[in-house]
């Protein structure tokens, strides 16, 4: 048993700041279960957000010492004797109190991507696919949409402004995984990068640096469905390819 | 900063006032991008316009900074391709016929987009570290938009790979005339070897032998492609460094060899 310094984010909408706590830490225990503690002993109405503390809600989400983790996969372990952990809530959001914010934007987000589109005329259970044809798509599933991506992204967390235009890595890689589907009938690549502005991204790969379930944001769903939308929208030979097929 | 106008800390978000509350040291990876960019451009830079010391006739050695050479000032021997263009003023290097399909090839990839988006234009320095600007488009306007058009400087370079590769093949010549190795030979052979890993590992590479379908099971060799340039291509970054390692050391041997300052290391011939 040792004791811990801990700054923790208090406060809400209107204003708060870091506030020092002094606290016990055991062997084997993650932030998490830190502020479990505080709760219990010093500061009763402090508000967290949790549920599994397995790493597979994707509730826990908050920045710890400056970097997106999730709170019950984050060992105390990894600092060093006598370091200061600062526990502050997610920045890209709005606080509502403490360490919760509003996540609301990333559900209207999601509610903007059309959901699976199957062939007319095959129903649920008519379903043939190869392995190979999903693998793809599989890394993506892995997702418990803890919008630790959605927090870290510059194009958001610096401009709220364009909040409007952007709908962020975890649902650009949502639109990546559907053009990638070998029955989804719709095409979602002109409207990836006109509606949810995939122009945004500059690639730089901050989303893929934080996301817990380790899916290859940046490689595999964005770059690709980069890839993708210049086969529609830039590439002079493959726009005239598409309107002579299109006849 | 500019940062204090955005409406970021004004949108009900938690007042944090710092930059960045990370603790780590976040500004020494792209410290270390910034210096290594700059010194491999200031070094491209200067040997192209000096254009001295490219070409060691007897063992047939020729840069991949001036390579294909094919204007009158070249020696003839070097000109393989044939010379197609007359004498170039001093000023006006010939790597200008060439060198920018190349540079394009790098400027426009994904990884180096990444690299110099963190490293110069701090859009941003490091994972949540806030950018110094005030607004951001990303990629969606003129003329970071031109981005998009990366694969046509692929096709470029696998073109100038191959003739990298004809020089590779060239730099077998011995100084009897056949066929003869020296140290040189090796460096250009395994140059040209991680070029081609780099070029094959793209990620547009990637999107147009197989990435592109909606279905690989109906597409078994390209899938079967595609699988093998996802592999190279989760190595990338480790490619665009070791490269950018291996042509200077290439551009740099020939340059001491031919400048005289130490012979070339030969194995046979
Ligand atoms: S790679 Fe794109 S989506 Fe991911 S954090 Fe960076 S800008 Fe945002
Ligand atoms: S992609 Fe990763 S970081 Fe983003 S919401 Fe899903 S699990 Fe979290
Ligand atoms: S509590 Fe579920 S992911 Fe942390
Ligand atoms: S060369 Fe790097 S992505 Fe194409």
């Amino acid at each position: 048993m040792a004791q811990g310094h801990f700054r923790v984010w208090r406060g809400n909408a209107e204003g708060g700041d870091l506030v020092d706590y002094d606290v016990e830490v055991n062997e084997g225990e993650v932030v998490l279960d830190v502020i479990h503690r505080l709760q219990a002993t010093q500061a009763g109405d402090l508000a967290v957000r949790w549920n599994c503390k397995a790493g597979k809600c994707g509730s826990c989400s908050a920045e710890i010492n400056g970097r997106p983790r999730l709170m019950c996969m984050t060992r105390m372990s990894v600092f060093a004797p006598g370091e200061t952990v600062t526990v502050t809530p997610m920045r890209t959001f709005p606080v509502m109190k403490d360490l919760v914010t509003d996540v609301s934007y990333n559900y209207a987000k999601a509610q903007e991507v059309p959901a699976f589109a199957p062939p007319p005329g095959l129903a649920p259970g008519e379903y043939r696919m190869a392995q190979e044809d999903v693998a793809r798509s599989q890394e993506f599933r892995k997702c418990i949409e803890c919008f630790l991506c959605q927090n870290v992204c510059h194009v958001i967390r610096d401009h709220e402004e364009n909040k409007q235009a952007y709908s962020g890595p975890r649902f650009l890689m949502r639109i990546a995984e559907l053009d990638m589907h070998p029955l989804d009938s719709l095409d979602r690549k002109r409207s990836a990068q006109d509606d949810h502005g995939l122009g945004y991204c500059n690639i730089t790969k901050c989303c893929t640096e934080v996301c817990p379930e380790g899916i290859k944001i940046t490689d595999n769903g964005l770059i690709p469905l980069k890839e993708r939308v210049v086969d529609r929208k830039f590439d002079p030979l493959g726009v005239l390819k598409q309107k002579l097929t299109r006849r | 900063m500019t940062r204090a106008a955005s409406p970021s800390l004004t949108a009900g978000r938690a007042t944090i006032p710092a930059r960045t509350l990370r603790t780590d040291r976040w500004w020494q990876a792209p410290l270390i991008t910034a210096v290594l960019l700059t010194l491999w451009v200031a070094y491209a830079t200067v040997r192209v316009f000096t254009q001295r010391a490219y070409f060691v006739e007897r063992y047939h050695y020729l840069s991949p900074f001036t390579s294909p050479c094919v204007t009158a000032s070249c020696p003839s021997a070097a000109r393989d391709l044939g010379t197609w263009l007359p004498h170039f003023p001093p000023f006006l290097p010939f790597g200008v016929l060439f060198l920018p399909f190349l540079l394009g090839f790098r400027v426009t990839c994904y990884y180096y987009r990444r690299a110099y988006y963190r490293a110069f234009w701090q859009s941003p320095p490091a994972c949540a570290v806030a950018e110094p600007h005030g607004k951001y488009s990303g990629e969606t306007r003129f003329p970071l938009i031109i981005q998009n058009l990366h694969r046509y400087f692929f096709g470029a370079a696998v073109l100038l790979s191959l003739v990298n590769t004809w020089d590779a093949i060239r730099a077998f010549q011995g100084k009897t005339g056949g066929i003869g190795l020296g140290l040189g030979t090796l460096i250009m052979v395994a140059n040209v070897v991680l070029l081609w890993a780099y070029t094959v590992s793209c990620h547009s590479c990637r999107h147009i032998v197989g990435g592109r379908l909606r279905s690989f099971s109906r597409h078994p060799i390209r899938y079967r492609a595609w699988t093998f340039v996802s592999k190279l291509n989760a190595k990338h970054m480790q490619l665009a460094w070791t490269t950018l390692a291996t042509l200077l050391i290439t551009d740099g041997y020939i340059a001491l060899v031919s400048a005289g300052v130490f012979g070339d290391l030969r194995i046979y011939n």
